[in-house]
Protein backbone atom coordinates (compact mmCIF):
# COMPACT_ATOMS: atom_id res chain seq x y z
CA UNK A 1 0.00 0.00 0.00
CA UNK A 2 1.08 3.52 -0.75
CA UNK A 3 2.39 5.49 2.19
CA UNK A 4 0.21 8.30 1.50
CA UNK A 5 -2.67 5.60 1.87
CA UNK A 6 -1.92 5.48 5.34
CA UNK A 7 -3.08 8.16 6.88
CA UNK A 8 -6.27 7.56 9.15
CA UNK A 9 -9.52 9.47 7.88
CA UNK A 10 -11.69 10.53 10.81
CA UNK A 11 -15.42 9.48 10.73
CA UNK A 12 -18.11 10.57 12.83
CA UNK A 13 -20.85 8.69 13.24
CA UNK A 14 -21.42 5.42 11.19
CA UNK A 15 -23.95 4.33 8.68
CA UNK A 16 -27.12 3.58 9.80
CA UNK A 17 -27.31 0.43 7.60
CA UNK A 18 -24.72 -2.07 5.97
CA UNK A 19 -25.35 -1.28 2.31
CA UNK A 20 -27.83 -1.40 0.07
CA UNK A 21 -29.40 -4.18 -2.34
CA UNK A 22 -30.74 -3.47 -5.80
CA UNK A 23 -34.28 -4.60 -6.65
CA UNK A 24 -36.22 -5.15 -10.03
CA UNK A 25 -33.82 -6.86 -11.84
CA UNK A 26 -34.19 -10.88 -12.60
CA UNK A 27 -32.21 -12.42 -9.66
CA UNK A 28 -29.90 -14.50 -12.70
CA UNK A 29 -28.81 -10.29 -13.80
CA UNK A 30 -28.15 -9.27 -10.57
CA UNK A 31 -24.18 -8.84 -10.17
CA UNK A 32 -22.76 -11.10 -7.17
CA UNK A 33 -20.15 -9.48 -6.50
CA UNK A 34 -20.63 -6.71 -4.22
CA UNK A 35 -18.98 -3.19 -4.49
CA UNK A 36 -17.02 -2.44 -1.69
CA UNK A 37 -17.66 1.56 -0.24
CA UNK A 38 -15.52 2.02 2.13
CA UNK A 39 -16.87 4.28 5.26
CA UNK A 40 -13.94 7.04 4.31
CA UNK A 41 -15.75 7.50 0.97
CA UNK A 42 -19.46 6.76 2.60
CA UNK A 43 -18.19 9.70 4.72
CA UNK A 44 -16.90 11.66 2.26
CA UNK A 45 -19.94 11.82 -0.01
CA UNK A 46 -22.19 12.62 3.17
CA UNK A 47 -20.18 15.85 3.67
CA UNK A 48 -20.06 16.89 0.04
CA UNK A 49 -23.83 15.83 -0.92
CA UNK A 50 -25.39 15.59 2.10
CA UNK A 51 -24.31 18.02 4.68
CA UNK A 52 -23.39 19.98 1.99
CA UNK A 53 -19.43 21.29 2.91
CA UNK A 54 -17.29 22.24 0.23
CA UNK A 55 -14.45 19.81 0.23
CA UNK A 56 -12.23 22.24 1.83
CA UNK A 57 -14.13 21.87 5.09
CA UNK A 58 -14.47 18.31 4.48
CA UNK A 59 -10.84 17.40 4.24
CA UNK A 60 -10.78 19.73 7.16
CA UNK A 61 -13.39 17.48 9.13
CA UNK A 62 -11.95 14.51 8.15
CA UNK A 63 -8.43 14.93 9.09
CA UNK A 64 -6.70 14.63 5.22
CA UNK A 65 -5.74 17.14 2.82
CA UNK A 66 -7.76 18.32 0.22
CA UNK A 67 -5.94 16.65 -2.89
CA UNK A 68 -6.49 13.02 -0.36
CA UNK A 69 -10.04 14.20 -0.18
CA UNK A 70 -11.08 14.60 -3.75
CA UNK A 71 -9.29 11.07 -4.28
CA UNK A 72 -11.82 9.28 -1.66
CA UNK A 73 -14.33 11.25 -2.60
CA UNK A 74 -14.35 10.55 -6.67
CA UNK A 75 -14.28 6.98 -5.59
CA UNK A 76 -16.64 6.82 -3.81
CA UNK A 77 -18.85 8.45 -6.88
CA UNK A 78 -17.41 5.79 -9.39
CA UNK A 79 -18.23 2.82 -7.03
CA UNK A 80 -21.58 4.21 -6.90
CA UNK A 81 -21.94 4.72 -9.94
CA UNK A 82 -20.85 1.03 -10.92
CA UNK A 83 -23.04 -0.70 -8.11
CA UNK A 84 -25.98 1.29 -9.72
CA UNK A 85 -25.24 0.49 -12.93
CA UNK A 86 -24.26 -3.01 -13.40
CA UNK A 87 -27.11 -3.85 -10.83
CA UNK A 88 -24.50 -4.44 -7.66
CA UNK A 89 -24.93 -4.79 -3.81
CA UNK A 90 -23.41 -1.86 -2.50
CA UNK A 91 -21.80 -3.15 0.97
CA UNK A 92 -20.42 -0.07 3.06
CA UNK A 93 -17.04 -1.59 5.15
CA UNK A 94 -13.75 -1.58 5.97
CA UNK A 95 -11.46 1.85 5.84
CA UNK A 96 -8.66 3.59 7.28
CA UNK A 97 -11.28 5.34 9.50
CA UNK A 98 -11.03 6.52 13.04
CA UNK A 99 -13.71 8.15 15.31
CA UNK A 100 -13.10 11.43 16.98
CA UNK A 101 -14.09 10.74 20.15
CA UNK A 102 -14.37 7.14 22.15
CA UNK A 103 -17.79 5.95 21.34
CA UNK A 104 -19.78 2.64 22.11
CA UNK A 105 -22.32 0.18 21.77
CA UNK A 106 -25.01 -0.96 24.47
CA UNK A 107 -26.09 -4.18 23.82
CA UNK A 108 -28.87 -4.10 25.51
CA UNK A 109 -30.98 -1.27 24.01
CA UNK A 110 -28.90 -1.18 20.60
CA UNK A 111 -27.34 2.51 20.83
CA UNK A 112 -24.18 4.10 20.34
CA UNK A 113 -23.15 6.81 22.49
CA UNK A 114 -19.84 9.04 23.00
CA UNK A 115 -17.65 9.97 25.59
CA UNK A 116 -17.71 13.80 25.66
CA UNK A 117 -15.20 14.21 29.00
CA UNK A 118 -12.36 11.69 28.23
CA UNK A 119 -11.25 11.68 32.06
CA UNK A 120 -14.38 9.78 33.17
CA UNK A 121 -14.52 6.16 31.94
CA UNK A 122 -18.07 5.29 31.06
CA UNK A 123 -19.30 1.71 32.59
CA UNK A 124 -23.44 2.32 31.88
CA UNK A 125 -25.05 2.87 29.00
CA UNK A 126 -26.59 6.52 29.41
CA UNK A 127 -30.12 5.46 27.88
CA UNK A 128 -30.98 2.04 29.33
CA UNK A 129 -28.12 2.31 31.97
CA UNK A 130 -27.07 -1.11 31.23
CA UNK A 131 -23.65 -2.14 31.66
CA UNK A 132 -23.32 -4.70 28.56
CA UNK A 133 -21.61 -2.12 26.46
CA UNK A 134 -18.23 -1.85 24.73
CA UNK A 135 -16.28 -0.10 23.19
CA UNK A 136 -17.17 0.48 19.00
CA UNK A 137 -14.29 0.29 16.67
CA UNK A 138 -15.91 1.45 13.10
CA UNK A 139 -12.87 1.02 11.62
CA UNK A 140 -13.49 -3.26 11.87
CA UNK A 141 -17.36 -2.84 11.13
CA UNK B 1 -30.13 16.80 34.67
CA UNK B 2 -31.24 17.59 31.15
CA UNK B 3 -31.15 15.58 28.65
CA UNK B 4 -32.98 16.50 25.20
CA UNK B 5 -35.20 13.76 22.46
CA UNK B 6 -35.25 15.11 18.90
CA UNK B 7 -39.17 14.25 18.34
CA UNK B 8 -41.09 14.04 15.56
CA UNK B 9 -43.89 15.78 17.57
CA UNK B 10 -45.14 17.65 20.50
CA UNK B 11 -45.91 15.20 22.41
CA UNK B 12 -44.74 12.07 24.82
CA UNK B 13 -46.50 10.15 21.86
CA UNK B 14 -44.49 11.73 19.36
CA UNK B 15 -41.87 9.27 17.85
CA UNK B 16 -37.83 9.81 17.91
CA UNK B 17 -36.61 11.99 15.11
CA UNK B 18 -33.85 10.50 12.87
CA UNK B 19 -32.32 13.94 12.18
CA UNK B 20 -31.16 16.14 14.87
CA UNK B 21 -30.70 19.49 13.19
CA UNK B 22 -33.80 19.44 11.47
CA UNK B 23 -36.48 17.64 14.11
CA UNK B 24 -39.65 19.35 14.20
CA UNK B 25 -39.47 19.29 18.45
CA UNK B 26 -37.01 19.11 20.90
CA UNK B 27 -38.45 17.80 24.39
CA UNK B 28 -36.38 18.31 27.54
CA UNK B 29 -36.81 16.08 30.35
CA UNK B 30 -35.29 17.15 33.28
CA UNK B 31 -34.16 14.42 35.04
CA UNK B 32 -34.31 15.86 38.65
CA UNK B 33 -37.33 17.23 39.19
CA UNK B 34 -38.88 14.77 36.13
CA UNK B 35 -40.24 17.75 33.94
CA UNK B 36 -41.10 17.88 30.68
CA UNK B 37 -40.48 20.72 28.17
CA UNK B 38 -41.37 21.14 24.36
CA UNK B 39 -39.48 23.43 22.49
CA UNK B 40 -40.37 23.22 18.44
CA UNK B 41 -37.30 23.84 16.63
CA UNK B 42 -36.95 27.16 15.21
CA UNK B 43 -33.93 25.61 12.70
CA UNK B 44 -36.65 22.73 11.05
CA UNK B 45 -37.00 24.42 7.61
CA UNK B 46 -33.81 26.37 7.49
CA UNK B 47 -31.46 25.39 4.15
CA UNK B 48 -28.05 26.09 6.45
CA UNK B 49 -26.72 25.72 9.75
CA UNK B 50 -29.88 23.96 11.39
CA UNK B 51 -27.52 21.73 13.09
CA UNK B 52 -25.06 24.58 14.68
CA UNK B 53 -27.87 26.66 15.31
CA UNK B 54 -29.93 23.53 17.13
CA UNK B 55 -26.61 22.93 18.62
CA UNK B 56 -26.23 26.71 20.22
CA UNK B 57 -29.95 26.16 21.14
CA UNK B 58 -29.19 22.95 23.60
CA UNK B 59 -26.49 24.62 24.85
CA UNK B 60 -28.73 27.41 25.95
CA UNK B 61 -31.02 25.34 27.92
CA UNK B 62 -27.83 23.43 29.54
CA UNK B 63 -28.62 20.03 28.00
CA UNK B 64 -26.26 17.59 28.90
CA UNK B 65 -27.17 14.97 26.50
CA UNK B 66 -29.04 14.66 23.59
CA UNK B 67 -30.71 11.51 21.94
CA UNK B 68 -31.61 11.51 18.28
CA UNK B 69 -31.32 9.10 15.41
CA UNK B 70 -28.68 10.61 13.77
CA UNK B 71 -26.40 13.52 14.14
CA UNK B 72 -24.66 15.50 11.48
CA UNK B 73 -21.10 15.54 10.52
CA UNK B 74 -21.00 19.11 11.95
CA UNK B 75 -22.35 18.38 14.88
CA UNK B 76 -20.28 15.93 16.35
CA UNK B 77 -16.83 18.52 16.89
CA UNK B 78 -19.30 21.44 18.57
CA UNK B 79 -21.34 19.14 20.87
CA UNK B 80 -17.94 17.44 21.54
CA UNK B 81 -16.39 21.08 22.58
CA UNK B 82 -19.29 21.72 24.60
CA UNK B 83 -19.16 18.15 26.70
CA UNK B 84 -22.74 17.48 25.20
CA UNK B 85 -23.36 13.83 25.32
CA UNK B 86 -24.68 12.27 22.35
CA UNK B 87 -26.78 9.27 22.17
CA UNK B 88 -27.62 7.64 18.77
CA UNK B 89 -30.70 5.27 18.76
CA UNK B 90 -31.48 3.89 15.08
CA UNK B 91 -35.08 2.69 16.07
CA UNK B 92 -37.00 5.31 14.37
CA UNK B 93 -40.29 3.90 15.76
CA UNK B 94 -39.41 4.50 19.41
CA UNK B 95 -41.78 7.06 21.05
CA UNK B 96 -40.56 9.75 23.27
CA UNK B 97 -42.34 8.02 26.27
CA UNK B 98 -40.64 5.25 25.73
CA UNK B 99 -37.40 6.66 25.92
CA UNK B 100 -38.23 8.45 29.12
CA UNK B 101 -39.14 5.82 30.62
CA UNK B 102 -35.87 4.08 29.46
CA UNK B 103 -34.22 7.49 30.75
CA UNK B 104 -35.21 6.59 34.38
CA UNK B 105 -33.84 3.22 34.18
ZN1 LIG C 1 -28.51 0.84 26.52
Amino acid sequence: MSPRNTTLRKVVNPPQIKGFKPYGAENSKLNSEPVILLLEEYEALRLCDYDHCNQLEASVLMGVSRPTFTRVYASALRKIAKAFVEARVISIKGGRVYFDSDWFHCRSCGCFFNNPDKEQTIANCPLCCSDEISGYDYACG
Amino acid sequence: MKIAIASKGNSLDSLLDMNFGRCECFIIYDTENKEVEVLSNPNKDALEAAGTTSVQLMAARSVSKIVAGEFGMKIKPLLDSLRIQMIVFNKPETSVRKLISMLNH
